[in-house]
């Protein structure tokens, strides 16, 4: 059986590691020295435990969906990351990354942003804590998620675009780690993802994996047993699917299925599938599976999703793909459009356009009547209006 | 002996590090701009080599990197230019990218290619030093190309030693913390920085770089280590010079070095 054990180093098997610049050294060792040993102190626990009860509204329900569930003949159950404050899973991670930014003495916060919801998550800790925040965000993503970017101002945060590449998450990532290279003594750099130099990839999804500690009592509450069949999410660099998935890592009895953004297909020259896409290297300072060039420059990738259009995955995910404890399953455009349609009519429930990539993997999917499906419903599905409404005004549905 | 280690063992002061991003501003400038660095009097060269998602560089160096891949470059045929480029001059020549393109080529692979067109040397700043040690190393040092390492302001004299005992090249001294690009004054604060490190007493020679651009800074640089490395304000003078890289590239180095000269007389 695989362990799935991140090393002194950051390295989960070959996946992980600090690729950086000296430049930015000195800022991530002082996290790693401390990260492991401030989330242990139990002030800290108290603090985090009260925010996310009373600010975030947690736990989130692990809603079993009647409907969805007669539909795909097996039980599904929806873990309602949605129901956040901030729409998102986002918020559990920003939570703690403010807390340790605050007893690092820092007073300055910079964040990327790809959907906008990391960003609006960011902005809401900044405002709470009274911290300076700036988002980066590309300027393709500026124009197509434009509800979040009036959210981040309206909470106080300057929103900067990123105008080089693609113009996405991945180049808003690039701009970053750049204002964090000029500015090492103030600033505390809150990645939304568990990408990233080592400690970020592990400490990221340390702070998601409430996810799957209150799935697990959850589930026990309501069937019996403290384990679903399979467990199913997005993944861009893939942190509600780490939160998700993170508590039963080494339980080989639940399935875990990674569901990526096909784009307009797989082979279409338009896809950000990185785990069927992509080959080892390295990317925003770690080393795992990227969609780049036999000359190593990396690729632009597309897809209709925000957050989900980013080259590469997170180190976790590559090592859990790589090791076939993780199953990826690829989902285009149009398949991730139909699947949020049918949920919000089948559930009453409208998730996120990277939501809607999971749902729709459980039309690939087979299983067992009695199966126990959990889908991490990761965010709702508000910023995504005006795709949804051109979709409905659309031909696809005729 | 390495170009690289006879430079310095013959040049103690002022020395001229230029770097260019290859493929900029047109895919064939790499061997006029080597030529013409080294007869108008540079002493080193760093060849960028352009990379998508330069983290490190700043905006001028990330822009020619992308008119560079626009324009067609490639690892393949940036070694066949450093090849004939080799044939026409002995400065040394020093490659500098990101470590995901050397992987990509393959790390054996890589030096092997970059030792025979004639390369002294190579600069990986997002390389760590943990696994430059692992996995890189070895082969560099079968190779006979030096490897140099970059430290900043906030690297603690403890890491600088470590650094400096694992760098078999030159010591990158970052003036500032910044990505490349910038061309403010050399302040106070550098200049404990700088005085620091001089105590360290260490035996690699040093060049500063970042916000190097000018004769000014370039002489004021001069007076700490063995002289200085200037990039962005090279690849900003080469802006739209496609058609007169070589004039632009004799121009520029003039620039630096007239003054200087003249200041001493």
């Amino acid at each position: 059986m695989i362990q799935t054990k991140i090393d002194d180093r950051g390295y989960y098997g070959r996946f992980g590691g600090a690729y950086i610049p000296e430049m930015l050294h000195a800022n991530v060792e002082e996290l790693r020295q401390n990260y492991l040993q401030m989330m242990a102190d139990p002030e800290f626990r108290r603090e985090f435990d009260l925010l996310l009860k009373d600010y975030v509204g947690r736990p989130s329900p692990l809603y079993y969906a009647d409907r969805l569930s007669k539909h795909y003949g097996a039980k599904v159950y929806l873990k309602r990351e949605d129901l956040n404050h901030t729409g998102a899973h986002k918020i559990n991670n920003t939570i703690g990354q403010i807390l340790l930014a605050e007893r690092l003495g820092k007073k300055r916060i910079i964040a990327e942003t790809g959907a906008g919801q990391h960003g609006v998550a960011t902005a809401t800790v900044c405002a709470l804590k009274g911290l300076r925040c700036i988002v980066y965000m590309g300027e393709v993503d500026i124009e197509r998620q434009a509800p979040n970017v009036a959210r981040m101002r309206m909470l106080g945060a300057e929103v900067r675009p990123a105008r080089s590449g693609s113009r996405t998450l991945k180049d808003a990532t690039n701009e970053a780690i750049r204002d964090w290279i000029a500015n090492p003594d103030d600033t505390h750099y809150i990645i939304g993802s568990v990408v990233g130099p080592h400690p970020y990839p592990d400490m990221v999804a340390r702070f998601q994996a409430i996810i799957s500690e209150e799935t697990k009592w959850q589930l026990q509450e309501k069937i019996g047993r403290d384990y679903p069949d399979a467990i199913v999410a997005c993944v861009g660099g893939g942190s509600n699917a780490a939160g998700a998935y993170y508590h039963y890592l080494n339980d080989e009895r639940v399935r875990l299925i990674a569901v990526e953004a096909a784009g307009l297909g797989v082979d279409s020259g338009e896809s950000a599938a990185t785990s069927q896409l992509g080959t080892e290297g390295i990317i925003h300072g770690s080393r795992t599976l990227l969609m780049q060039t036999e000359d190593g420059q990396i690729v632009e990738p597309y897809s209709i999703s925000a957050g989900l259009d980013y080259p590469g995955i997170g180190p976790l995910h590559a090592f859990l793909i790589d090791s076939a404890r993780a199953e990826a399953i690829s989902v285009t455009d149009d398949d991730a459009l139909k699947a949020a349609l049918f949920v919000a009519r089948q559930e009453g429930i409208i998730p996120a356009l990277e939501t809607a990539h999971a749902f729709a993997a459980l039309d690939q999917m087979t299983y067992g009547p009695e199966d126990v499906i959990v889908v991490c419903l990761s965010g709702r599905g508000d910023k995504d209006l005006a795709a949804f409404s051109a979709y409905l005004d659309s031909d696809s549905l005729t | 002996m390495n170009r690289l280690s006879r430079l310095f063992s013959e040049k103690k002061r002022d020395v001229l590090n230029i770097y260019f991003t290859a493929g900029y501003p047109a895919l064939d400038s790499t061997v006029p701009i080597i030529r013409n660095l080294a007869e108008a009097g540079a002493d080193l060269i760093e060849v960028g080599m352009p990379y998508s998602d330069p983290m490190a560089d700043g905006e001028t160096i990330q822009q020619s990197s992308m008119v560079a891949l626009q324009n067609g470059m490639t690892l393949k045929l940036l070694f066949e230019q450093l090849t004939e480029a080799r044939r026409h001059t002995q400065i040394p020549l020093v490659m500098m990218g990101y470590y995901n393109q050397v992987m990509q080529y393959g790390a054996e692979r890589f030096v092997g290619a970059a030792a025979a067109a004639g390369v002294d040397g190579l600069i990986l700043p997002d390389l760590p030093s943990f696994e430059y040690q692992r996995d890189f190393r070895q082969l560099a040092d079968a190779a006979g190309l030096e490897v140099s390492f970059l430290i900043t302001p906030h690297t603690t004299d403890e890491r600088i030693r470590e650094i400096a005992g694992s760098s078999s090249g030159f010591l990158y001294v970052v003036s500032s913390s910044s990505i490349t690009g910038g061309s403010s004054q050399i302040s106070d604060r550098q200049r404990a920085y700088f005085d620091r490190i001089a105590a360290l007493d260490l035996p690699n020679p040093k060049l500063i770089g970042f916000g190097i651009s000018d004769a000014e800074t370039f002489r004021t640089a001069c007076e700490y280590f063995n002289g200085a490395i200037i990039g962005s304000a090279f690849i900003r003078a080469l802006k739209d010079q496609e058609e007169r890289v070589e004039a632009a590239t004799r121009e520029f180095v003039r620039g630096i070095l007239e003054p200087s000269l003249a200041a001493k007389r």
